[in-house]
């Protein structure tokens, strides 16, 4: 019911108010009739949910988003390598 | 970096990054003074959390209770009734959406409507309503809406189509709910037996695309009256890890706030012209029935007084039946719904209910805890 596809625009029709997005490689046709005039532009990233476009996707945010998960990856990896390391140092067979 | 498409998808769904808040989560928890139960409202929600086993990476003393924004789950049978006598009233074409193929009725579900003669059209989009109506001149199309924020402005646009276009065999019969008014409802009902119950919510994550159509600002009383903090999150599994983050590092920094997860989509105000299409043509209804929940003021919405001649319960009304409908004995719906109990609590889970054989509402819809927890497993 509530979950949403996000989806690229491809095409633009103002005058009847209908957008043709992409959708992981399937075409189809939105209507525009809950976004604002010039809101949706070719290139946006929408959410599509029941034929319609509900909102626009903030690149920006999203980029945030996933600059944060990286940092929090590599946070996370850098952690087990000292962590390995330690463990290599204390390891009682070492030079054995 | 250039976002694509495919960042939107698979990024959010990454293992590492699920796996990194499962760390951070286990480490912050550790310092909870007491144990957290979050309430995912949404449907939505609940179905990432048993789908990609959520609750299997958190510690113990974190827990869901899944809530009710399930909109076909909380569909009484009265309404249902509505619509299957609706759908046998021989000039009408019934539309809905495909969700409420299968809810059980009294006299049945809509698909068995439809196996007894009536003319129901399960559609995506609502919009698929003018087409209908165009090809079928002579009779009557009523739209049964159903949902909750996320879906009425689909409703009202239809209805703005079908007042600008002059079409005059178009008519609506109104199930649209809102949020806010349950999660009041669920903590209220809690509040006055607090001592009975030790499945307290003690914070919620908050729909996803709700919010994207009514703005994070319809939570801001949670924590300001209630002391409840709210995340609103996106439905991929990284965004619910990440708002459980930030629900748990409220708590340890002793923060009760209202915040967003889901930056991309959702802003304080959300869509305003969506809400302005709904307030032009929906009041407040008194009162909506829940299933399982009962009656609930101000939860549900009707269409305005000057819109009756496209409104299917004014028309129809000396053929609707009226009267209350006991729900089955043994399906524990309400409880599950509420909160109150988890699924395999049911005793006819996964033998006499099922998703092909559904007796009660949370079997019917995928987004519903029973459908969740029977298609992955009690993982809980």
């Amino acid at each position: 019911m509530c979950l949403s596809i996000p989806s690229k625009v491809v095409k633009i029709d103002r005058e009847n108010e209908v957008a043709t997005v992409d959708t992981m490689g399937v075409q189809r046709e939105a209507s525009l009739s809950l976004m604002s005039e010039e809101e949706i532009s070719i290139g946006d990233y929408v959410l599509l949910h029941i034929g319609f476009v509900m909102n626009k996707i903030d690149e920006a945010e999203a980029l945030d988003s996933l600059a944060l998960y990286r940092e929090i990856i590599d946070a996370m990896n850098e952690e087990d390598r000292q962590l390995a390391i330690l463990e290599a140092d204390e390891c009682p067979s070492r030079g054995n | 970096m250039e976002l694509e498409l495919k960042n939107l998808y698979d990024d959010f769904r990454d293992a590492d990054t699920i796996k990194a808040y499962a760390k951070i989560i286990n480490e912050d928890a550790a310092k909870l003074k007491n144990p957290i139960n979050i309430m995912e409202v949404c449907g939505g929600h609940t179905h990432t959390i048993m789908k990609y086993g959520l609750p299997q990476l958190l510690p113990s003393n974190i827990k869901f209770i899944h809530g009710p924004g399930c909109p076909v789950c909380i569909m009484p049978k009265e309404r249902i009734d509505h619509a299957y006598v609706l759908s046998m009233q021989p000039e009408v074409i019934l539309v809905t959406l495909g969700d409420m193929i299968k809810v059980p009725g009294s006299n049945g579900s809509l698909q068995d409507a439809r196996s007894r003669g009536a003319d129901v059209r399960f559609v995506y989009s609502p919009l698929e309503c003018l087409k209908i109506a165009k090809e079928n001149p002579t009779k009557k199309i009523i739209f049964f809406a159903i949902g909750f924020e996320t879906t009425t402005p689909m409703t009202a646009a239809l209805l703005d189509a079908v007042i600008k276009m002059g079409i005059k065999n178009i008519y609506f019969h109104i199930n649209h709910v809102t949020v806010p008014e349950v999660m009041r409802e669920l903590i209220d009902s809690r509040d006055i037996h607090v001592d009975s119950y030790n499945n307290k919510i003690d914070a919620f994550l908050g729909p996803s695309h709700v919010s994207v159509i009514s703005g994070s600002k319809i939570y801001e009383e949670f924590p300001r009256d209630y002391n409840r903090p709210v995340v609103v999150a996106g439905f991929e599994p990284v965004d619910v890890m990440q708002a459980i983050s930030m629900v748990v590092k409220q708590f340890i920094e002793g923060r009760c706030e209202l915040e967003i997860e889901y930056k991309r989509l959702v802003t304080y105000d959300g869509n305003l012209k969506a809400q302005e299409l709904m307030s032009r043509y929906f009041d407040k209804a008194d009162l909506f029935k829940w299933r399982g929940l009962g009656n609930i003021p101000k939860s549900g919405l009707k269409l305005k007084l000057e819109f009756k001649e496209y409104d299917a319960e004014v028309i129809y009304k000396d053929v609707l039946p009226i009267g209350e409908i006991e729900d089955h004995k043994l399906c524990i719906c309400g409880d599950i719904l509420r909160g109150m109990a988890s699924p395999p609590e049911c005793t006819i889970f996964g033998t006499a209910c099922k998703p092909t054989s559904p007796i009660g509402s949370c079997m019917v819809s995928s987004e519903g805890a029973c459908a969740a927890y029977y298609k992955y497993g009690n993982l809980v």
